[in-house]
């Protein structure tokens, strides 16, 4: 084992040294010399016809080098989605072209529509309030089902409606699905909202573009989760770039969550302008230009049904939803409402029959995509939701309801295409009530209600897919991409190395766990080893962080290219040993022969392969560099059970969370303490959904929730100290390190726990309430109590 | 443009500024002092929290004409002589209390001005404190044990984990 941690260990980050003495090198922190400042002028309308667009008196203002408009842009490729979801006749989905800056229609507030590129950011600012521009305002289409209704205008005027697509799945089940519904002794149903949510890294976004002309090389710095994907997206779809002439450099990154996965306008905007003006050109997103166009996540719109038989066995589960895709199709918008939310909707229960419809709608608001979880937690909410909604129903325990359709035989072929490898979920629910004290409930309710206040109990299940794989089923699901992993690793010649990984880390410390576990499979200190990520000159490929598939997949490749290294050292050993190599053991920094104490060091054998004076150099090269491509056969399957207890105050309706209990199936751990901190991460976004978030437009499609100020970000004083356990653990069993993906179950387990705390306290009061819609703000919760 | 000049982190520093410019800006464009950082455009998120004679500030809602004169203190001042992490740094690493870094500077800034008034503070009144201080990262359970253990309580107390 390495003397500082290894595989287990709760290594400190060694990240936080940077991050906590303000030396870290954000995307802001980059100025490159000469640089020009971008401001984007954006649409305040929804929707309407841009007729012109006048720089005339703008392109004389001071310091404005170039003010660029959406015929600049015409030779320009459209902005690519990467996942085609077929529909349930079998025809591709509607996709529109989305520009980098408008041209004919604006199609959400917020939307680009000419771009001032000035000395400074005032001058460009200043500039852009001088630019007419002439819109002729068009109905704005907003509610997702009048937007399918007949007679709708219509968000873009070339497909034939609003309607993306109409998905069924699995549709070969739906008769033997509506034929179980007939049959069933009780049937629960439920309609709900998945409230629209903004992701709010902390970061906003920034792109710089760089231009070299004596090379004819690109460079462009954005705050992104995956560098590579930006460089092929950009490159090969909207700018004709090669990828050896477009270099992508994501370095410290403030927090992502999902929103800065996606390829946007701002980021071709940047690299295309610092050619055409032959200066680098920056762009730092103002917070409220990020409400505008940051892609948002949720936005679901569901009707549930559960059929039980007599004895309470779930024989089928129905869901019929609307997924707003906004004004138009982000990077992985198609695949969330359909393959990473269909996909879930067992859960943790052998439903045998389940049928899933999903029509995706265009609407005139920000585009929506993947956010913490991404459609898992859609999927888990409305389940789970409608699982208890159940128990209150036929009067029987919500765990106990739980316990008897659980999944308890692995692996588990769902009936929506997945197969569970692993899992306990009696396990995590015994962990959880014995975290819980549910015995001690009662007396806490009776403490509660002593003080005016009605107490509840909500608990619940979840199932995540994790590491969306493999690359050849994903691309029969219509991916547009491979969903492998690279890393290599090089190593020095003095035994130190360095591995690059196509994982991005914006907070999730790979630069410690990552080299946790090559230190541990070596068996040096991890101080030796350095982790390089985010920038496309350094890593070969990669595809970068999202849906915890970094220490699944990107820990996978690191593992694999390790194993490389250490098989070829071993040759380089027992060359240096005089020994078989079958007969050479890797321990603790040091190569021995089995049974004798004959041994190299780790810092020898590096030596000799970069000094071969002595070295098979007609078996072997010499140098020491290794790289693996990892493509995981399945997803992996995280599993856990939350539970919240909530205090309501009947005569405002205000919900203060008392107590948060989590426990986690996370297979393998590598570093607990920061597997811990994913969890607080993931729970405080869920309970944020549950109670506080919203993203809120009017009905002409304006905004309303564009700043803080109306946007409820959770507070510090919003929220408790978490009780978290992971120590419920069915490793993986195909991936090498059994690991399964921590980063965004808690913002899939906690909603509906929250929830079902608060429908339990409304009802411990006799309230005749079944169900509230997040948020649940006081005054949502206190007219349902009327 | 404006002359103004003030004392950063112990050093004299000046420059010249328009009326509107913000002492955020100046510290970051203008100083190169990139650690303090910018997450909102209406006061709300903290980030951009520095010392200002003493006092916790959000720079953002300060232009730097008005700090002309001012001693101003920010996260690149904040580690002890050696270089080694202060009190409030360390317990951050220590309890992990940040995850992306970028609420961070004004994170251990704002524990510090409250360390200052309140030297053992309890967690309810830790989480008020930091009302102003927006992180989407940790969920604040590891920010409030930090800057508890800071104040050289026993936080073994808290929440498992």
């Amino acid at each position: 084992m390495p003397k500082d941690g290894g595989i287990g260990a709760s290594s400190k980050r060694r990240e936080d040294v940077r991050f906590l003495t303000g030396v870290g090198n954000y995307t802001d922190d980059i100025n490159i010399h000469g640089q020009a400042h971008v401001f984007f002028l954006r649409s305040d309308i929804a929707h309407g016809t841009l007729n012109s667009v006048d720089t005339t008196a703008a392109s004389g203002m001071p310091g404005v080098v170039r003010i660029f408009t959406g015929d600049d842009f015409a030779g320009v490729g459209s902005i690519p989605c990467g996942w085609q979801i077929t529909d349930k006749h079998g025809e591709p989905m509607q996709e529109p072209a989305h520009p980098v800056l408008a041209t004919g229609k604006v199609r959400h507030v917020g939307e680009p529509i000419a771009a001032v590129v000035a000395e400074t950011l005032e001058q460009a600012r200043d500039a852009a309030e001088a630019i007419n521009v002439d819109i002729a305002e068009l109905p704005a289409v907003v509610d997702m089902k009048a937007a399918l209704a007949d007679g709708s205008a219509k968000v873009h005027d070339d497909l034939s409606n609003n309607l993306c697509y109409d998905w069924g799945f699995v549709e070969e089940n739906k008769a033997a699905t509506d034929a179980a519904f007939e049959a069933a002794a009780h049937v629960t149903s439920l309609e709900l909202v998945n409230n629209r949510l903004v992701a709010n890294p902390m970061e906003p976004r920034v792109a710089v573009g760089d231009y070299a002309r004596g090379t004819d090389e690109h460079t462009l710095y954005t705050t992104s989760q995956n560098p590579h994907v930006i460089r092929l997206l950009m490159g090969a779809f909207v700018l004709g770039i090669p990828e050896h002439k477009l270099r992508v450099v994501a370095p410290d990154v403030g927090g992502g969550f999902g929103t800065k996965i996606f390829h946007y306008q701002e980021e071709a905007f940047c690299t295309f302008a610092a050619k055409a003006c032959n200066r680098a050109v920056k762009w730092t997103s103002s917070r409220t230009e990020a409400f505008m166009s940051d892609a948002h996540g949720r936005d679901h719109v569901t009707k549930i049904e559960l059929a039980l038989d007599a004895d309470n066995n779930f024989t089928a589960l129905r869901t019929e939803t609307h997924a707003n895709m906004g004004a138009y199709l982000s990077t992985f918008a198609p695949s969330v409402p359909t393959w990473l939310h269909g996909t879930l909707m067992a859960g943790n229960y052998k439903t045998p029959l389940i049928y899933v419809n999903v029509k995706a709608v265009f609407t005139n608001t920000v585009p929506v995509d993947a956010y913490r979880g991404a459609g898992r937690p859609e999927a888990t909410f409305q389940l789970e939701r409608v699982v208890d909604k159940a128990a209150r129903e036929l009067g029987v325990d919500p765990i106990a309801l739980r316990r008897q359709n659980f999944i308890t035989e692995f692996p588990y072929a769902t009936p929506v295409a997945v197969e569970y490898d692993t899992g306990d979920y009696n396990a995590t629910m015994d962990k959880l009530e014995e975290m819980g004290d549910f015995a001690g409930f009662a007396a806490r309710r009776a403490e509660s209600e002593a003080k005016g206040k009605l107490r509840g109990l909500g608990v619940n299940c979840y199932i995540e897919a994790c590491g969306i794989a493999p690359s050849n089923l994903v691309g029969q699901l219509g991916a547009r991409a491979g969903l492998y992993e690279s890393a290599t690793v090089r190593v020095n010649a003095t035994g130190g190395l360095v591995v690059m990984t196509g994982s991005h880390s914006h907070g999730q410390g790979h630069e410690t766990s990552f080299a946790q576990v090559v230190a541990d499979m070596i068996g040096i200190d991890e101080s030796m080893i350095e982790i390089v990520h985010g920038d496309t000159s350094k890593v070969p490929m990669g595809m970068g962080t999202y849906g915890s598939r970094s220490i699944a997949v990107g820990g996978s490749a690191m593992v694999r290219a390790t194993e490389k290294i250490i098989n070829k050292a071993k040759k380089i050993a027992s060359h240096l040993l005089e020994a078989s190599e079958t007969d050479i053991e890797l321990k603790d920094g040091a190569f021995s022969v089995a049974g004798t104490d004959k041994s190299v060091a780790w810092g020898d054998v590096t030596l000799a392969a970069y000094v071969p004076h002595n070295y098979p150099l007609e078996d072997i090269e010499p140098g020491l560099e290794e790289t693996a491509f990892y493509d995981p056969s399945n997803f992996t399957y995280p599993s856990g059970a939350y539970a919240c207890e909530v205090e309501v105050d009947p005569d405002t309706g205000k919900v203060s969370i008392e107590r948060f209990i989590a426990a986690d199936d996370f297979g393998n751990i590598i570093n607990p303490m920061i597997v811990t901190g994913q969890v607080h991460g993931g729970l405080a976004q869920g309970i944020g959904q549950a109670l506080l978030e919203n993203c809120a437009y009017d009905e002409n499609g304006q905004l309303l929730s564009a700043s803080y100020m109306d946007y409820a970000m959770p507070r510090a004083d919003d929220l408790p100290m978490f009780d978290v356990d992971h120590s419920c653990q069915t490793p993986c069993t195909h991936n090498p390190l059994g690991v399964k993906g921590c980063g965004e179950a808690g913002a899939i387990g906690s909603p509906p726990a929250v929830v079902n705390a608060v429908v339990d306290a409304l009802q411990s009061a006799g309230k005749d309430v079944t169900h509230v819609d997040m948020p649940l703000s006081p005054d949502r919760v206190w007219a349902a109590m009327q | 443009m404006t002359q103004v000049s003030m004392t950063v982190n112990g050093k004299a520093a000046s420059g010249q500024v328009e009326g509107r410019t913000l002492l955020s800006s100046f510290l970051r464009d203008e100083l190169k002092l990139t650690g303090t950082h910018v997450g909102c455009d209406t006061s709300q998120c903290g980030a951009c929290v520095v010392h200002v004679d003493g006092i916790a500030v959000k720079s953002c809602t300060m232009l730097a004409a008005e700090a002309d004169g001012a001693d101003v203190s920010t996260i690149e001042g904040q580690a002890n002589a050696d270089g080694s992490l202060n009190v409030i740094q360390q317990a951050f690493q220590d309890h992990h209390g940040l995850q992306c870094g970028f609420c961070t500077p004004g994170m251990v800034m704002s524990a510090a001005a409250l360390l200052k008034d309140n030297p053992k503070p309890s967690e309810q009144e830790v989480r008020d404190y930091l009302e102003g201080n927006i992180c989407r990262c940790t969920g604040y359970h590891n920010i409030v044990k930090a800057i508890m253990a800071a104040s050289g309580q026993d936080v073994g107390a808290i929440a498992a984990e």
